[in-house]
């Protein structure tokens, strides 16, 4: 089914659009915000007779295969229900906001959002599996942040919109974890799978779990108690958003999730005391605060509140008929509850408050828009020939046809009676606060009746609760029937319980409930006005003082502290500490391993071994030197000495193990390293000042080095002392025939792992480059002795003399590399040490003036032409149809010289030759022109 | 041999961390540098190296272990000494700079409380 796909991308599209938009596109945004939602519209009512006929349609296309996850789509009866809700409220609020929104508003991005979560609604109702779910959950968290903190100027929008977020993205982490373990149980996420598996699911001992953390997401997207505050916060929104989150969407995807996944969780004990309870409460607690608000929104939220809580408890009820009865309140909800929020957005709009003790005696500037908005309120308070009427006699029918534990029988009925003759109250303040008692007060506009595309919004709403109201079989019947058989069996062909939709059902103990909660809401509400003056009260009469919002404003500030708190304990900006901690840390990690029972071959014992005078001195060269390194490391000039010496001990390690490669680039890097450290000295103190004394962390340091010391040695040995496994075997088997050259070494860096190698000359680049950026035009000033230079004639004539012959033997290095001792990183070293030489003996002059403006001292270039022949070559292996950096080789003969070896892989080594060369210069110019200006001889 | 080796790597470790837990920038870098040396040591042990082993592959002989030195580790390491030293440079660069806006060669950039 494309056109299932289509519907679920339409939103997405519309949005990718409209985001387009300049931010004054008021009214194109407009519509094409409203033409995308009435062609999603369209697209439901032509899957109407697939879907009425029983039908469930699908979409799918791979999306993770290798967990057996599906992009899936499913259209089955409650889907539908919800997506005609979604796309047909949807439009409505559009066409209402086009004309709400003020032109200050920036609309695109109004209607961009919405339009987002209209997308992310559609997904959540059309999900194929519990995953892909949740991830549309999730989106609609997110979206409705952005649709609630729209007016991010505000600080109440921006605080609504982060507790909005924080409660209902929490509780979808708990849904995702529900959702995971449920896949866990059932063996699979398919929505299919998970609906046929109700049995399986309940009989599992995970089962409480599973079904507790899916209430939790239920629970904290419908605003139930306790987590239903953040609901009157997001009314900070403006009031289009409030209108379509918080009748027909957001808040009801909650109570879809209880519908969707009632047949594969629901039927048991813990499923009927913790939602009937939750909901129960959230009944209550919502409609007695409703009563008590001055806030017109306000009122609206806490009813909306209340109303989902009725919901919740007729799915908690776990009796078939109390299903058919949730179903149809979500229908009614929806249509009277968006009817009133747009009224309420009308008013706010025309009076320039939503304070109900100053707009007062609206019937006479508003006449329509009060008989619209009184309408609605009588469905709300469930007044006969109305919709609301009907799914609350139902309601009030189910709870006392429950047969339920001692007490729950006779509290429900009476919970419910309560919380019908407080939803009355409330319903009779809109009306008689809003409409009636008295003259406007000390307004900011002077009221008058709406544009009329405001207004014809809730006109169509407010018919359809009469409709519904006058002849609901007729009109809701098939629908609810469609809707409400697939949330009891989720999957067609089971029958539905019988059930009577008519306006009229005789003298029973429901009208009796009904007639009470009337009499009594009407005492209840004209009892307050004239005792004790519902204007006056400030704050809720009988209630805890600190709400939801309290304890969650503590909780995040708790939290930021504690974050401050840890931050400020380990960021003290002294990086000595935090370089300890670093090595501390390594070492713990390199101790972890051996501290666990696993399987453990033992470690021969330390001994030494036998070894010729030549290496024990050389050893002892290099152990003295860096011993003396470390006790003469204040005299800086000394100590580079003997790293040096170092340095040089460990190539003679190289050279003794027979590694000539390493031993020649570990002797050319000792000299560049030297030449850049005295380069570098000039510019530093002579010595390190003493360090104040403090003989615990000395004693720290001296700790944490001889830990890191005595492991890394052990470490050693242990691994020196085992049998190996190396898998060089293949690369010396290998370097002739694949790779062409018999130094084995150099066939690995620039062939058999020559991506490796492009990583490396990369990084090398960039941090010459970052160096360059550092200290090119940099003239350091403060506390630096500005040194003189000198340029002995003798130094010039030796470099003069050592540079052709230098590059002969770097060109020749490079040449060979691929079959003897050499290649692009020795080659390059050996270039630059001779370049390098001939800069420290002219100093400034040197490449002379004429070549200097012509760039040639300017090595930045070899930089990138070595990177780029280095990618060139290996992309031209995709010309040749094999993977990046595939090498070949031949033997070209060239009359008088005879075969010679060339492979595509020299090339490469051409481009890392170039890398070397000129980073290295890079670096050491960076640091010897530092020189130039301050001082020195130019 | 090998054991020479081991104590060498672990003098170097050793030392290396003390140095690099100073509060001077270049005593730092000095520190860096013998703990890179260590390191570039330790991944060379890895491949278990020989005395008078062949580096390179002579045609018409079997090329293996038995004989000849172990390349891959060889190869690592190589590059490993070209970073390291573009490592030690960069942060001479920075402590340079650091030492010339901030007058102090301290670490943190700034002279310790006496």
């Amino acid at each position: 089914m494309i056109a299932l796909l289509l519907l679920a991308a339409l939103p997405w599209i519309g949005a990718a659009v409209v985001a387009c938009l300049p931010p004054a596109a008021r009214r194109r945004s407009a519509w094409i915000a409203g033409a995308a939602a009435v062609a999603a519209t369209a697209l439901v009512l032509a899957a109407a007779p697939a879907v009425f006929g029983g039908e469930v349609l699908r979409f799918g296309v791979p999306w993770l295969p290798a967990l057996g996850l599906d992009f899936g789509l499913r259209l089955d009866g409650l889907a539908w229900l919800f997506a005609l809700l979604i796309t047909g409220i949807g439009a409505l609020v559009v066409l209402y906001a086009a004309w709400y929104l003020d032109p200050a508003d920036p609309a695109p991005r109004f209607f961009t959002f919405l339009l987002l979560f209209m997308g992310a609604m559609l997904g959540v109702v059309l999900a194929d599996n519990l995953i892909l779910l949740v991830l549309f959950w999730e989106l609609t968290s997110l979206s409705s942040f952005l649709l609630i903190g729209y007016w991010h100027g505000r600080s109440d929008a921006r605080e609504g919109a982060r507790m909005a977020l924080t409660i209902t993205g929490a509780g979808g982490l708990c849904l995702l974890a529900g959702a995971l373990l449920i896949g866990h149980i059932t063996g699979s996420t398919k929505l299919d799978v998970v609906l046929a598996a109700g049995d399986l699911i309940r009989a599992h001992p995970l089962y409480e779990t599973a079904l507790v953390l899916v209430l939790l997401g239920a629970f904290t997207k419908s605003a139930q108690f306790p987590f239903h505050f953040w609901l009157p916060h997001a009314m900070a929104a403006p009031t289009p958003v409030s209108a379509y989150l918080h009748s027909a969407t957001m808040v009801k995807a909650g109570v879809f999730l209880l519908a969707r996944l009632y047949p594969a969780l629901g039927g048991s004990e813990p499923w009927f005391w913790i939602v009937t309870l939750v909901g129960l409460a959230t009944l209550l607690v919502g409609a007695y605060t409703a009563i008590f608000q001055h806030d017109l929104k306000g009122l609206l939220a806490y009813s909306t509140i209340s109303h989902l809580g009725l919901i919740t408890l007729l799915f908690g009820l776990d009796e078939p008929l109390a299903v058919v009865a949730g179903v149809f309140h979500i229908i009614n909800h929806a249509t009277f509850k968006a009817g009133l929020f747009m009224s309420a957005g009308i008013i706010d709009h025309e009076c320039g408050t939503r304070d109900m003790r100053r707009i007062n005696g609206l019937l006479k500037y508003m006449p329509f828009t009060a008989t619209l908005g009184m309408t609605a309120a009588a469905a709300m308070a469930g007044v006969p020939l109305l919709n609301g009427f009907l799914s609350k006699e139902m309601f009030f029918a189910e709870t006392l046809a429950k047969e339920a534990h001692g007490a729950m029988q006779w509290l429900l009925p009476a919970g419910a009676t309560l919380a019908g003759l407080f939803s009355v109250a409330y319903s009779l303040r809109f009306v008689h606060d809003v409409f009636f008692n008295g003259e406007p007060v000390n307004l900011p506009k002077k009221p008058h009746e709406a544009p009329f595309f405001m207004v014809l919004p809730v006109a169509l709403l407010v018919l359809l609760c009469l409709a519904v109201g006058l002849a609901p079989a007729q009109t809701a019947g098939p629908l609810l029937a469609v809707a409400a058989q697939a949330a009891l069996h989720g999957a067609p062909g089971a029958p539905l319980p019988a059930y009577q939709l008519a306006v009229w059902h005789g003298f029973n103990l429901p009208l009796l409930m009904s007639a009470v909660a009337v009499a009594g809401g009407v005492a209840l509400y004209f009892g307050l006005q004239r005792f004790v003056n519902l204007h006056r009260i400030a704050r809720l009469p009988g209630w805890v003082r600190h709400g939801g919002r309290d304890v969650f404003m503590a909780l995040q500030t708790a939290g930021v502290h504690a974050a401050q708190a840890l931050t400020a304990s380990l960021e003290t900006g002294s990086l000595q500490r935090y370089l300890s901690l670093l090595v501390a840390m390594a070492i713990l990690a390199g101790l972890l391993p051996f501290l666990g029972d696993g399987p453990t071959t033992p470690m021969a014992p330390f001994r030494m071994d036998a070894a010729g005078l030549g290496v024990v001195v050389v050893a002892l060269i290099g152990v003295l030197a860096t011993a003396a390194t470390v006790i003469a490391h204040r005299q800086r000039l000394l100590a580079l000495v003997l790293v040096g010496a170092v340095g040089l001990a460990v190539c003679l390690t190289f050279v003794w193990f027979s590694a000539p490669d390493l031993a020649l680039t570990q002797l050319l890097v000792e000299v560049v390293t030297v030449v850049l450290m005295m380069l570098a000295l000039r510019w530093l103190p002579a010595a390190s000042a003493p360090e104040p004394r403090r003989p615990l962390r000395g004693l720290v340091h001296a700790g944490l080095a001889a830990a890191a010391g005595t492991g890394i040695a052990a470490l050693t040995w242990a691994m020196l002392s085992r049998p190996s496994a190396s898998i060089s075997d293949f690369f010396l088997a290998q370097s002739l025939p694949l790779g062409g050259g018999s130094n084995a070494v150099n066939v690995i860096i620039v062939d058999f792992r020559g991506f490796d190698t492009l990583g490396e000359i990369t990084v090398f680049a960039i941090a010459a480059l970052v160096m360059h950026a550092l200290l090119a035009g940099f003239e350091p000033t403060r506390g630096v002795v500005a040194p003189g230079e000198r340029h002995p004639l003798m130094l010039q004539l030796a470099a003069r003399l050592l540079l052709p012959f230098a590059t002969l033997v770097s060109i020749y290095l490079l040449l060979r590399g691929h079959n003897l001792p050499g290649g692009g990183f020795i080659a390059g070293l050996v270039l630059a040490i001779a370049l390098m030489l001939m800069r420290l003996a002219h100093g400034p002059q040197w490449p002379p003036a004429r070549a200097a403006r012509r760039g040639h001292d300017d090595y930045r270039r070899w930089l990138g032409g070595g990177l780029a022949i280095a990618v060139a070559t290996g992309a031209a292996s995709w010309w040749l149809g094999s993977p990046f950096l595939t090498s070949s080789y031949d033997y070209p003969w060239l009359p008088g010289v005879g075969g010679v070896p060339l492979a595509s892989a020299a090339v490469f080594d051409l481009g890392v030759y170039l890398v070397v060369v000129g980073g290295t210069m890079v670096m050491l110019l960076s640091i010897a022109r530092l020189s130039r200006g301050i001082g020195g001889v130019r | 041999m090998l054991a020479l080796l081991t104590l060498a790597i672990g003098v170097l470790t050793g030392c290396g961390v003390w140095l690099l837990l100073r509060a001077r920038s270049f005593d730092a870098v000095l520190g860096l540098t013998l703990l890179s040396y260590a390191v570039n040591l330790f991944i060379f042990a890895a491949g278990r190296p020989k005395v008078g082993a062949d580096p390179l592959v002579v045609p018409g002989t079997p090329a293996t272990l038995a004989t000849m030195a172990d390349p891959l580790p060889q190869a690592l390491v190589l590059t490993a000494i070209v970073i390291a030293f573009a490592m030690t440079a960069l942060l001479l660069a920075i402590a340079l700079r650091a030492h010339a806006e901030s007058g102090s060669d301290h670490v943190d950039s700034k002279e310790p409380r006496q």
